[in-house]
This record gives structure tokens, sequence and C-alpha cells, in this order.
């Protein structure tokens, strides 16, 4: 096993990548930047800032308007950005692909849209103890609306889900379910999979929070057979103002539109307004165009590195930092799930995560603390908040060193 | 001693530090020294809720001064909360009112009253401020 990680590893020349991303060789506070904020937002490659910059210096236009050669130009780029999402995650049509501002735009449409037509008094919607306020407020919201009961699958203490629980919330009441596929403050990856049989056993849709998950993890929504599948443009090394909302043809078509308004109709007369088809039924007004462009362009960039060795590399990283963190005394990680991604919650006995992180800020370290937009999470452990450190393929295990140097710094300083 | 005579005073100590680290420990320590709020005080009616740290803050009035108390869950909110009391405690409201605040540029810490680092100071400056309108409309 150890051998076939080191031959990963070597796969990937981490050198060269960090070239690729501009900002990792800036300075903060006299200090080279040690960026393990990546759950919060990614860096970008230069070839995703290179498509930005172009579109604006040689293609802008507006799309699907214009009969003129700009306009049939980035037309033809939107929708190749389109067919490379759907690629990648494997959808079977392009049309299934729908360009948003980003996750929580995305679960907002998912919540407005379908609750609409599908959800009534009584009936019941399941998500889960770790879920990200972006994945609890909409669903919260629709309840409210409707006189509808949210549900909440319940974790360990390791920050797991309680699937025999999750079997007993599943009834004939249940309309929906909605989870994250990987917890952005814990690192916990759920089984979705298995998630998904048991509500499609029951006729249940599933929705998923790809955020965190599109990052580390290759996702074929087809293998998943998920209803929904949703994630953000920045969290994967792309543009911040686009999103993605996988849905299956057969639900995208039988959900009204989210917002209306221009591009999303066939025909309008005051009486009655016949809506465009797919995708744009769900695309009102100009979209974020050099946002889907770049967005592609960083999925393009990386699948050249490769899903499977960004995952074995990670993987590494993460054993590396916890195995350091648990020496350290006082320090006690959140989130010790067996199947984990690439992001470390932890708490320093007596001491605030503010204040750590403001030491560690000096140091040219960028974590976050705070409470993660998790706080019925952080109630569940009965915390304030945490400290946390996510990396992404760019990080390095010297970093790491940095990190638990600092760290130990910082902790001498305040105790 | 004035306000601008204190604030004039902390641009001084903080000019004799060689570092951050000598900066930042010097603002740890006095956090550790401020003194106690009185526990009464500590409710939710004297919380200032920041996103990443609380502050409780406490006001009363003796012959014509403002004096205040107050607490952090982080240390090092804690110390700016205490360079903040040295500064405003025991003047009257119209000097609390008008007080600038521009030492803490001259002492290199205004990243901690960026609004966006919601540590519940930027909060507090302007509850004291509150507290002593509260106090002159009193009068
Ligand atoms: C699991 C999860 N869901 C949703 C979101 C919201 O994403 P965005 O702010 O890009 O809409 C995040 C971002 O922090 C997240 O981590």
């Amino acid at each position: 096993m150890t051998e076939v990680k080191t031959i990963q590893k070597a796969n990937i020349d981490i050198q060269k990548i960090r070239t690729d991303f501009p900002i990792l060789s800036r300075k903060v506070n006299g200090k080279p930047l040690v960026y393990f904020d990546n759950g919060a937002t990614a860096q970008k490659p230069q070839q995703v800032i290179d498509a930005i910059d172009n579109y604006y210096k040689d293609k802008n236009a507006n799309i699907h308007r214009g009969v003129h050669t700009l306009s049939q130009e980035i037309t033809v780029c939107y929708e190749n950005a389109r067919s490379t999402i759907q690629k990648h995650l494997n959808a079977k049509h392009s049309h299934e692909i729908i360009f948003t501002s980003g996750t929580t735009a995305s679960i907002n449409l998912v919540a407005s849209s379908f609750g609409k037509k599908f959800i009534s008094k009584g009936d019941e919607i399941i998500i889960s103890a770790m879920e990200h306020h972006s994945n609890i407020l909409p669903w919260q919201v629709l309840c409210e609306e409707k006189g509808a009961l949210l549900k909440v699958i319940p974790i360990n203490d390791s920050g797991e889900l309680l699937m025999d629980e999750y079997k007993k919330l599943l009834s004939d009441k249940t309309k929906i379910v909605a989870i994250t596929h990987i917890s952005n403050t814990l690192g916990t990856i759920n089984p979705i999979k298995e998630i998904i049989e048991l509500a499609h056993a029951k006729n249940i849709p599933v929705m998923i929070d790809g955020a965190q998950a599109v990052p580390h993890t290759s996702v074929d929504v087809q293998a998943l057979d998920c209803d929904f599948y949703v994630f953000s443009g920045h969290k994967l090394f792309g543009p911040t103002g686009v999103g993605i909302l996988y849905g299956k043809e057969k639900w995208l078509n039988e959900i009204p539109p989210y917002q209306v308004g221009g591009g999303t109709i066939k025909t309008v007369t005051f009486e009655k307004t016949e809506y465009a088809d797919l995708p744009l039924k769900f695309e009102a007004g100009t979209p974020h165009i050099e946002g889907g462009v770049g967005l592609a362009v960083a999925i393009d960039y990386v699948n050249e590195i490769g899903l499977s060795k960004i995952a074995a590399y990670e993987h590494e990283l993460l054993i590396h930092a916890t195995d350091a963190l648990q020496k350290i005394e006082g320090v006690k990680i959140i989130g010790t799930a067996k199947n984990k991604a690439s992001v470390i919650s932890f708490v320093v006995d007596g001491l605030h995560p503010f204040d750590i992180g403001t030491i560690l800020d000096q140091l040219g370290i960028a974590v976050r603390t705070g409470h993660h937009c998790t706080q019925p999470l952080m109630k569940r452990f009965g915390i304030q908040g945490t400290i946390r450190a996510s990396f992404a393929f760019y990080n390095t295990i010297e970093e790491i060193e940095e990190f638990i140097i600092g760290l130990n710094r910082a902790i001498k300083m305040l105790k | 001693m004035s306000i601008e005579e204190t604030e004039h005073e902390i641009i001084e100590e903080f000019e004799t530090f060689d570092d951050w680290m000598q900066k930042y420990e010097y603002i740890i320590d006095l956090g550790k020294s401020l003194p106690l709020i009185d526990g009464k005080y500590k409710t939710a009616d004297h919380l200032i809720k920041g996103c990443q740290s609380q502050v409780w803050l406490h006001s009363e009035k003796k012959e014509g001064k403002v004096f205040f108390t107050a607490d952090s869950d982080a240390i090092i909110t804690k110390g700016m909360v205490a360079l903040m009391i040295r500064v405003l405690s025991g003047h009257t409201p119209d000097e609390i009112m008008n007080a600038k605040l521009d030492f803490v540029e001259k002492i290199g810490l205004t990243q901690h009253l960026s609004p966006t680092r919601s540590n519940g100071l930027v909060s507090m400056i302007k509850q004291m401020k509150m507290d002593a309108i509260a106090y002159k409309a009193k009068n």
C-alpha cells in the first residue's frame, strides 16, 4: 500500500505544479505564504487566469443572442465548457448541467423548484448533522413555508453518519434527501452511494452537496445514480461566482424554473410564457460567461494531473499532518472518520481558535478558524469553533512542517 | 491623563518592540492581566457578538466619568480590549464620543479593527461610544 502511494506521489511533480499557481510565491506578513484554507476557496492556476484574461481581451460578447461572429464564438466556447463539465461528471446529457453562481445558489434552486412542485404539509426532508449552513437554510425555509419537517441524520463522535438512524428516518413521508459528499469541517467522506441506494429503494430522490468533494475525488453521477449533484467552481481551482447544478433530465423537466427572465423562454406574451428547453430553462439572464469557461479550464487542469493521483498525494498530506498534530500536547482532532479527505479540524486545550489563527497569520500561514458555517455541528461536539487546515495538491510536506512549527510557537506564546 | 496622552503613551511603548512577536506577546500579557469583569455582567445583554470571538462589556458612570470593564473568550481580543479600556475608561461622555483612536493604526494593529476581522472589537468600540452617548443623554 505505501509502495503504491510513493509511486503515485513520484508521478506528481509538485514543484512544477506550484509554479502554475502565481499566488503561491507571494509573501504574507513577510513570510512565504502557506495556504491551508483550500476548503474555503482554492487558488487558481495560470491557465485559468489566462482564460479569464483572454475572454476579456479577445472573446467578450453575450452568448446565445447574436448573429455576429463574436457572439457565436463565445456561445460555442461556453457550450464546450458545459460539455467538459458533463464529461467530468459523466452526466448522460450536457443539458443536465446547469450553470449557477455556486453551491449555495444551486441548493437554493433545488429547494425552491423541487419544493414548489413536490413538497407539501407534513412531508419530510432529510439532511445530516454535518451540513454546511448552505445545505440547511434553504431546506429550513422551505419547511417553514410548506409546513414540512426537517429530519437530521445524527453522527457518532468520530464524525460519521449513523446509517442505522438514517434507515429509520426514511419513510413514506420523506420527499428528498440532501447530504454533503464530504464534510467541510470534519473531512468525513460520506457513503453517498449507499445513502442514494437506500433512498431510491423507497423512490426518494437525493441531492448531494459536492462542494468539498470535487477538488479531491472524481464523481460519476451515473454510477452514483444521484438525482442532483451541486458544487462551486472556486473550490475546484476555477473562478468565483460560478457553480454547477447537475440534475437528472427527468427531474429538471419536471420542476419549474427558479428565476425567470431573459434566456429562459421560447415565447412570451403577457398571457402566457412557454419556457425554453434544458438547460436554458434554469439559466435566466446573462450568465458568468468567463466563469463557466474558466471552470472548464480548471477541470482540464485537474484532469491532466489526475484525480486519483491527487487523492493519493493528499492522503499522504493528511496522514502526515494528523500524525504531527497528534504529537502536540493539548491538541484534539475533531473528525476522526475512517474515510477522510485532506481536511483537519482541531482544537487546542484552553486556547481560542481565533488566537491561534491570528498568530499563524503573522507567520504567513493561512488557516480557517471559527464554526465554518456549521454551527449545529459545533454544538454536537460541544465547541465554539475549530482551527481548520485543508490541503490541496499544491501543498507540501514541508509546508505542513512549517505549520506544525508555527502552531507550537503559537501555543507557547498563548499559554 | 487625556485620551490623546494615553494614546501617545501606548504608541511610545509599541515603538520599543522589534518585531511582531514582541508586540503580540505584549498584547497577550495585557489580555491575561485585564481585571476580570464582575461575573454578574457576563450575561447575554452585555455580550457583543463577533463571528470569531466574543466580548462582554459593562459600563458605569461615576462623578461625570464613564468606567468600562470587559472580557473576551479570546486572549488577543482581550488584550486589544484592555488597550481600549486603558484609553477610554475614566473619561467624560464627550471625550469618549470624540475619541478618534488613531493609535491603533500607529501601532500597526489596524487589521484588528477591520470589519472583516469580526472579532467583536469594532462592535465593542461602537458600544463604548453608544454607552457614552446614552449617559450624556440622561443628563
Ligand atoms: C460543504 C459545503 N457546502 C456549501 C458551501 C457553500 O459554497 P459557496 O459559498 O461556494 O456557495 C460550502 C463552502 O464553504 C461547503 O463547504
